[in-house]
Formats: C-alpha cells, structure tokens, sequence
C-alpha cells in the first residue's frame, strides 16, 4: 500500500511535466495549424494507395495539359497527363521519407560529436577539422559515391542528404555545449560528485534541445529540396516515381504552358516546410519551463 | 584540538597566462576541524575563491596546484578521477555564489536535488524525491511539498540559495564550501541563510569553509578566521581575538574600512586602504603588502614574513600589539 502510494507520487512530477507541455502546444493555435498541416500531409501519404483518385504513374496522352478543375483532375495533368494530385499524394511519401530520414541520420551522428567537441576539449580539434573535412567535401560527390557503392535509391540519396547535414548540427550542438558548460550548474553537478556521461546527459543535452529541435525543422525542409537535387540527377528516386522534388523540376521544362504542374508541388513543399518549422518553434516554447510565466 | 577534518598544507596555485605565470595562492595552510566554520577573508583577487576551488579540484587546467589537501587523510591534490568523484558531493560539498546561474533550469529543483542521491547513494527516484523535501525543509523552505515541483525559475534569489544549501548537504557531508553564499543576495535574505548554515553545522555535524569579504557575515557565524592577502594567508585567530585585536596592519585596514554604526561619527568617512591588491608572476621574498603598508620597515621589502605560532597567527614584521582604535 505504502510502496504503491510513493510510486504514484513518484510519477506525478514527470508526467503532469508531459501534459503540461502537451497543453501549452495545444494552446497555440499556431501550433494547432501546423499540426494539422503536418497530419493532413502524413495521412496523405500513408493512405495515398487507397486516396489518390489516379494512379500516380498512369499516363494519358489525351488528357495532358489539362489545367486545374477539370473534371476528374482537381489539380489538373503534367505533360504526360498524369494527375498532379495523385502524383503530390505519393510524393508525399518519399519526401517525408527522405526529410525525416536525413534529419534521423543528421541527428544521430551529429548531436554526439557535437557535445563531445564542446565538452572535452582534447577531441575538439579532431572533430571540429572532421566537419570542416565533410563541409569541403562536395555533396554532389559524396551522394555519387554512396549511390555507386550502395545503388541509386531513395534511402541512399537520404543517407547522403543526412551525412551532408552532419556538420552543421555538431556546430550548432558544440557552440551550445562550450556555452552551457561554463554555467554555474554544470560546475555544480561536478562537484556533486557527476561523472562525464552524466553531465553531458543529463544538464547539457535536455538545456541543447531546443536548438537541437530548431536545427532539425530547418534541416527536414532543406532535405526534401535536396532530394529534389539528387532525383533530377538520376541519384534518388527512380522515375516515374513521384517526389515532390523530382515534380518540381520536371514542370520546370514546360512551365510557361502548365504552371499548375510546377505551383502545386511548389506549394505543397512550402506548406510542408512551414508546417515543420512552425511546429518546431512552437515545441521549442512548450518544452521551455518559462514559457509557463507568459 | 580535535584532529583536523581538512587539512591544507603548503597549496600554491599558479596560472598559465598568455603574459607568463600568474600565482594566485602562495603556500597556504589551512586547518578545520569538526563543526568549524573557518572562514576566509580578503580583499577582491586575494586568491580566496582560488583557494576554495582549489579543495574541490575545481580549477582549470591552465592551473597548477602544488601542496596538500587532505581529507580524513585522503589527499585530494593530484587524486584520480574516480577517487574525486566519489568524494564530491559526498565529503565535500561547495555552495556557489550566484544562485541564478547554478541550477538547472530545465529540471525541478527536486529532481536536481535527488540526481545527488541518486549518484552517490544509487537511491531510487522515489526514495530521492522523499528525501528532497526532507531536506527543503531542514533548508527553511516554506511547503516544501510543492515547493519540490517548482523549476529554478519560479523561485526568488534566497529561494534557489537554499535549494544549492540543500543539495550541498543532501549526502550529509563532512566538510561544506561556501564561496561568498550570500554576497548576491539581500540583506534580510542573508540572515535567513546564514540562519541555514548554522543550523547545518549544528544539527548535521558539518564543518564549513566560507569564503567572503563581509565582515560582518564573518562575525556573525565564523569559529576562526583566516585573512588573505596577494595569494597568502598573513593573520588567522579565533573570530573574537581577531576582532578584539587585529595584529597584521592589513586586518586592521579591512576592519577599518568596514562600516558599523557610530564609529565613523565626525569623519562621515570610511578609512580606506590605499591601493590595489597587487597581481604577481611570483611570490617575492618580501611581505607583498608593504606598498600599502602604513607600518612598513625596511625589512618588510627585505624578507617575507612567515606565520608565527600560536592560537593567533601573523605574519608580519611590525605587527599591531597596541588595541586599536576600531
């Protein structure tokens, strides 16, 4: 009975937190928005097979060019008279793919280099002269040579996108570290006896989230658009399969006759782009212990 | 005498500068024992706080630390990682300055005062958010209940204070550092903190070493004195003797310059030491207060005066033996 109570109590603190900031985010109806956005684009493409009203591959000759709300083709037909919608729909799919992929890989292997560089400063000149070996070093190149090593697909050309992204996030997580850590509290938890890994763990990386998570909203977008650089290149997706991307610069040929085909994709990954960073920001303040006192 | 808790022998503590050496603390000796509370006085740039870090391995890298510091007879100078981890938190504790900046901020403060428990004593999370509250309140903080669900920042200066005090003796150690406790806070928050840390040495048995430059916090919770000057220990004695009768001129000059009610009368002016405390690449065989000294010999800028013994030690060659007009 007692043993269950002091569970309980225990508890409290650590889940009333989450609700907490679950309740500050749906308080913002910024955040209530990009939400939205970004659950209408996930079911979007999970669902796309069952929702698409055409097959996204499915060309007709007949009905190219076809501008938006013609029947059967809300958003109307690329050159190929394949419908623009379906084609957004599962499009969807791979640049979420590649966003989320490349930010995943970013995160994981930038975020520890980049607390280990502004931590021990024994290692921060090895890792540091590494991302300014990985920034010299061209993308286009690198994706190259994944794809020659690995196969021309689309988790690869994300993998590269991701690897690309690494620099910048441990600059981004170092400068957050070298700054934390000559905080009174970092030297508080040292002398209360804290190892290293526990330091890192537990007083600077919680304290870097929010950049970190601010990074990562920014970086999701620009993955999508580098997909888009790879695709055209033969380097991500195979065609006639749909990204985003690979829609954009495709319309790009014959632009001046059917804009739509360019603006719709155009527009879907501005909407994405935004959701993602709206949405980040707003998680950014919840998960601020302040943020309660605005 | 008790046998000393902490006992200090012959620390120096040297910087690295991009302008050569820089000696911060020149052989120091220092001894507390059980429930003691030795304090450390001096001016700004004596070498107090250096002293401090010092003890808890605090300092950078670019110092250099010479001597003995032992702990129940576990030396600390020169001590492995592992030895000084398990010794942090546990045996020594140390109170920072600034109570703003020394919590952090994205965790309660009793889940900050449990990672102590749960470091050294592998408590669970459950047993530690208990212990929390036992100790926000033997720290004076009201409803303490709720109190450990609050973030540093919904706490006031004095608050958060107390919330550093308790973490510092959440392991109930034998020997607690303060670095001028309560010099960032207001006054009538002072007493309330100094109430704390009496209260500790007390009812834990804790032996504090408190940094400051405020006499009258001196006066009122220190055993023994210890004044620094330029790096070097020049005057220790009981709080009393020292008070009573200041023997090195530069104890006298701080106690001079402090103000108290009605001894200024007609003058409506402090007495001022004049000068700076001097930074030195190298401890002079010489006393280092001798430009400021108004009793200066020709010896002084000769020969360094060394600590003589006795309950009340000082190093001087002049010293004050008349009382003083204080």
């Amino acid at each position: 009975m007692a043993v269950a109570d002091v569970t309980v109590q225990a508890g409290t603190p650590l889940s009333s937190r989450r609700r907490k900031v679950v309740r500050r985010l749906l308080r913002n109806p910024l955040a209530i928005t990009g939400l939205a956005v970004l659950a209408i684009a996930v079911l979007a493409a999970v669902f796309a097979p069952w929702l698409a009203p055409h097959e996204p591959t499915q060309t007709n000759l007949g009905q190219a060019f076809a501008p938006p709300g013609t029947a059967g083709h809300l958003l109307g037909t690329d050159d190929l008279g394949r419908d623009v919608l379906s084609r957004i729909m599962f499009g969807l799919r791979a640049s979420l793919h590649v966003g989320l992929l490349a930010v995943a890989t970013s995160l994981a292997i930038g975020v520890p280099l980049g607390l280990m560089a502004g931590y021990f400063r024994a290692i921060d000149a090895l890792i540091s002269r590494f991302t300014d070996l990985v920034l010299a070093f061209p993308f286009l190149i690198l994706a190259v040579g994944l794809a020659a090593i690995r196969g021309a697909s689309l988790g690869n050309a994300a993998i590269a996108i991701g690897i690309a992204q690494i620099p910048g996030v441990i600059r981004i997580v170092r400068s957050e570290t070298l700054r934390l850590k000559s905080l009174d509290f970092v030297a508080a938890a040292i002398v209360e006896g804290a190892g290293d890994p526990w330091v890192l763990g537990r007083h600077i990386l919680p304290n870097a989230a929010s950049v970190i998570i601010v990074q990562a909203t920014v970086a999701i977008p620009a993955a999508i658009l580098g997909e888009a650089v790879l695709s055209f290149l033969g380097l991500g997706i195979q065609p006639p399969a749909p990204s985003l991307g690979t829609m954009l610069s495709d319309a790009q040929q014959f632009a001046s006759r059917a804009p739509w085909a360019a603006v719709m994709p155009g527009l879907a990954i501005m909407l994405l782009a935004l959701a993602f960073n709206i949405v980040g920001d707003s998680l950014r303040d919840a998960l601020d212990p302040k943020a309660s006192r605005r | 005498m008790s046998t000393p808790v902490l006992r200090v022998r012959e620390l120096s503590v040297t910087f690295r500068t991009e302008d050569g050496p820089l000696s911060a603390v020149d052989h120091v000796d220092l001894e507390v024992t059980d429930q003691e509370v030795l304090a450390i006085v001096g001016e700004s740039g004596c070498g107090k706080s250096v002293t401090a870090m010092s003890l808890a391995g605090l300092l950078p890298r670019t110092a250099t630390v010479e001597g003995s510091v032992e702990l129940d007879g576990v030396e600390l100078i020169g001590a492995d990682k592992r030895t000084l981890r398990s010794i942090r938190g546990r045996e020594i504790a140390y109170i920072f300055q600034e109570p703003m900046t020394s919590l952090n901020p994205v965790f309660t403060v009793g889940t900050q005062i449990g990672e102590v428990l749960r470091i050294h004593n592998g408590m669970s999370r459950s047993a530690a958010r208990k212990r929390a509250v036992e100790l926000l309140k033997v720290v004076g903080i009201p409803s303490a209940e709720r109190r450990v669900d609050d973030y540093p920042h919904q706490l006031s200066g004095g608050m958060r204070q107390r919330v550093m005090i308790a973490m510092a003796v959440a392991c109930d150690p034998k020997v607690l550092i303060a670095d001028e406790p309560t010099t960032a806070l207001d006054v009538t928050i002072q007493a309330g903190i100094l109430d704390v840390l009496r209260g500790l040495r007390e009812r834990l048995g804790t032996s504090i070493v408190l940094i400051t430059h405020d006499l009258g916090v001196v006066a009122d919770l220190a055993d023994r004195v210890a004044v620094m000057y330029a790096g070097r220990v020049v005057e220790t004695a009981e709080v009393h003797d020292l008070f009573a009768q200041p023997q090195h001129p530069y104890t006298a000059g701080l106690l001079g310059a402090s103000p108290a009610a009605g001894r200024h009368a007609g003058t409506h002016r402090l007495n001022e030491i004049p000068g700076l405390v001097p930074v030195l690449a190298e401890q002079p065989d010489a006393c280092t207060f001798a430009d400021r000294c108004p009793r200066a010999l020709d010896t002084c800028t000769a020969k360094q005066p060394l600590l003589d013994q006795g309950d009340h030690q000082v190093a001087c060659w002049n010293p004050v033996r008349e009382p003083v007009e204080v």
